[in-house]
């Protein structure tokens, strides 16, 4: 009997460093950053090479939540498929429904009731801003803010959560929106709630922003880190904030007007560095763009149904087809491909998760920055695991 | 933005050889597709995102989808002698359409703000690691995806800077996004299986065996 027992894998390795003429002239580090990293918000890995502090090579690893949404979407129904949605992007549940319905009734040619797509406008717009404020307050805990603006911010997404839970009897898997309008009306006394909510926001963010944007730690952490040239974003098929923090005037609410978007009066952020702190910049005046519209659709809101009565959700067969069918998410471009044999079941139902691109540079804005930058950098991405491994 | 037979014209015009078929879609809102060869496809896509009038430059969505091989019914009306008088007979006629697998792309122009051109190409067959050609050396974006699409489909897409696996581990056998592919069934072990169970377990035993 060996009375030594086994050593324990080490999760780091040694590799030599070696002069362009072939001389070792030092030593490299590799380790495992992740999955059970606090830092990586969620199971995310990167394989990290390090020389003294500096990165010098890093690859993410996937796939410690992946499911496989896509295949058992092509086992169930299309409404089935409806709650699996709610799961993908967890904190923006709203949003994710949103894109699915808009990419079935597409591919089977369904209208949505005026006051529906108000609702819609006013449920994508509260997720945006609970998202970009909750991506704020774990971002600066990346940097070592612990708590304060965290809870501040978790404070008011538990306003809009109650808004969403009031309406939909879920916090998170709100699985409200269906093919053909929403699942169930918003009251008045709902709307007065959220009236009340969207008016009291600018202010919010202006303690939050006094918290912030000036504050002299945040400027030294993110100025001139993790910066992306326009020509790699456009490239590299980034969305969302980290599209627009480069300088790129790129909004699908206005390139492609879905739902109602056309008739709203709002601006879309630019950057111009294109490094974390214009990412947190975008954000911030995205949300106050979002209060805008908030308020407009909230003023403008008609009465009617809320669902097109000639929407069937149980038995649903659109014909033979497919459609590709996209929102700007508050991640970026959400994207759903269908294709339709006729039957019951989606024959293909594809997902293009706006985080998992976005993390294509993740090596290119961590390279020659320290390790502690990284976790900054893999912060101002704005990832959820949900969504990146499906 | 220019319709399809419009592109079609200008790419068969701009690349030497190319055979580009324009797949119909049904669905009323849906965008028809360019169909590629494998062989011109990396050209086409070259000239996609640097032409001045189309500037494809966005290359937003990559996706394998699995055509197994399948039986075409159609029914087609055939003049036949019938006992002496000519008639019109309708009659069933099959057709074997070999399976293959397809790659997708759905191109949009961030610099001039319209799309979507979608581009396929197919492979040759179902075979493990069929092979297609990459295009992330065009689109930087279609890296992961791409990596997906080899993962999840076993498409070889070759030109691909680094094609491993990349939701499922290293060392996994089979790719799960095929229609053909069956789930392992030890993931949730019965001592005595029935029904459902038994039936999924009988497809991963020889016949004598019988779970």
């Amino acid at each position: 009997m060996s009375a030594v027992a086994a050593m324990p894998p080490k999760n780091y390795e040694i590799l030599p460093k070696t002069s362009e003429t072939g001389e070792t002239i030092g030593e490299l580090l590799e380790i495992s950053m992740g999955p059970h990293h606090p830092s990586t918000h969620g199971v995310f890995r990167m394989d990290v090479v390090l020389d003294g502090e500096t990165v010098v090579k890093l690859k993410p690893v996937f796939g410690y939540l992946h499911r496989n949404h896509e295949k058992i979407a092509e086992n169930i129904s299309y409404l089935g498929s409806m709650p699996y949605t709610d799961r993908l992007d967890y904190f923006c549940s709203m949003t994710n429904n949103w894109a699915y319905a808009l990419t079935v009734e597409k591919l089977a040619g369904l209208p949505v009731p005026e006051r529906a797509e108000y609702i819609r406008v006013i449920m994508a717009e509260l997720t945006r801003l609970q998202n970009h404020t909750c991506l704020i307050g774990f971002f600066v805990q990346d940097m070592g803010a612990l708590g304060t603006p965290l809870m501040y911010a978790f404070r008011e997404r538990e306003k809009i959560l109650d808004l969403f839970e009031s309406v939909s009897g879920a916090r998170m898997m709100c699985n409200y929106m269906r093919f053909g309008g929403v699942r169930c009306d918003v009251t008045p006394d709902w709307l007065a709630q959220a009236k009340q909510l969207v008016d009291g926001y600018s202010r919010f963010l202006d303690e939050f922003e006094a918290l912030l944007t000036q504050n002299e730690i945040l400027l030294a952490r993110t100025q001139g880190v993790g910066v992306l040239p326009r020509e790699l974003v456009v490239n590299a098929s980034l969305t969302g904030p980290m599209l627009r923090a480069a300088g790129v005037n790129y909004d699908v609410r206005k390139v492609d007007k879905y739902g109602i978007y056309g008739r709203f009066d709002f601006k879309v952020p630019l950057g111009e560095h294109g490094d974390i702190y214009d990412r947190y910049l975008v954000r911030v005046l995205e949300m106050r763009e979002s209060v805008k519209i908030l308020q407009q659709a909230l003023r403008d809101i008609p009465s009617g149904p809320v669902m097109d009565p000639k929407a069937k959700l149980r038995g649903f067969r659109p014909k033979a087809g497919e459609a590709y069918g996209r929102i700007e998410a508050p991640k970026g471009e959400l994207g759903f491909y269908l294709i339709s044999d006729g039957s019951a079941n989606p024959y293909r139902y594809r997902v293009r998760p706006p985080s998992f691109i976005n993390l294509t540079v993740l090596e290119d804005m961590c390279l020659g920055h320290r390790i502690s930058d990284t976790v900054v950098i893999l912060g101002s991405v704005d990832i959820v695991l949900g969504e990146v491994d499906r | 933005m220019e319709t399809p037979e419009q592109i079609k014209a200008r790419l068969e015009a701009a690349v030497p050889g190319a055979k580009i078929e324009i797949l119909p879609n049904d669905c009323p809102a849906g965008e028809r597709s360019l169909l590629v060869d494998p062989a011109q496809v990396l050209a086409a896509a070259k000239f996609l995102s640097a032409d001045p009038q189309l500037r494809l430059d966005f290359c937003s969505n990559v996706t394998g989808v699995d055509w197994p091989e399948t039986e075409i019914t159609e029914k087609i009306k055939v003049k036949r002698v019938v006992d002496g008088v000519e008639k019109e007979v309708e009659e069933v006629k099959k057709t074997v359409r070999p399976g293959f697998l397809e790659v997708v792309y759905h191109l949009y122009s961030m610099e001039l703000k319209h799309g979507p051109v979608v581009l396929r190409q197919r492979t040759a067959n179902r075979d493990p690691e069929a092979p297609a050609v990459s295009l992330t050396s065009v689109w930087r974006g279609c890296e992961f995806q791409e990596r997906e699409v080899f993962d999840l489909f076993g498409i070889r897409l070759e030109g691909h800077p680094d094609l491993r696996r990349i939701l499922m581990w290293d060392g996994f056998k089979g790719f799960p996004m095929r229609k053909d592919y069956v789930p392992p069934d030890d993931f949730e072990y019965e001592p005595t299986p029935h029904d459902e169970v038994l039936e999924q377990a009988k497809k991963h035993y020889p016949p004598e065996v019988k779970a």
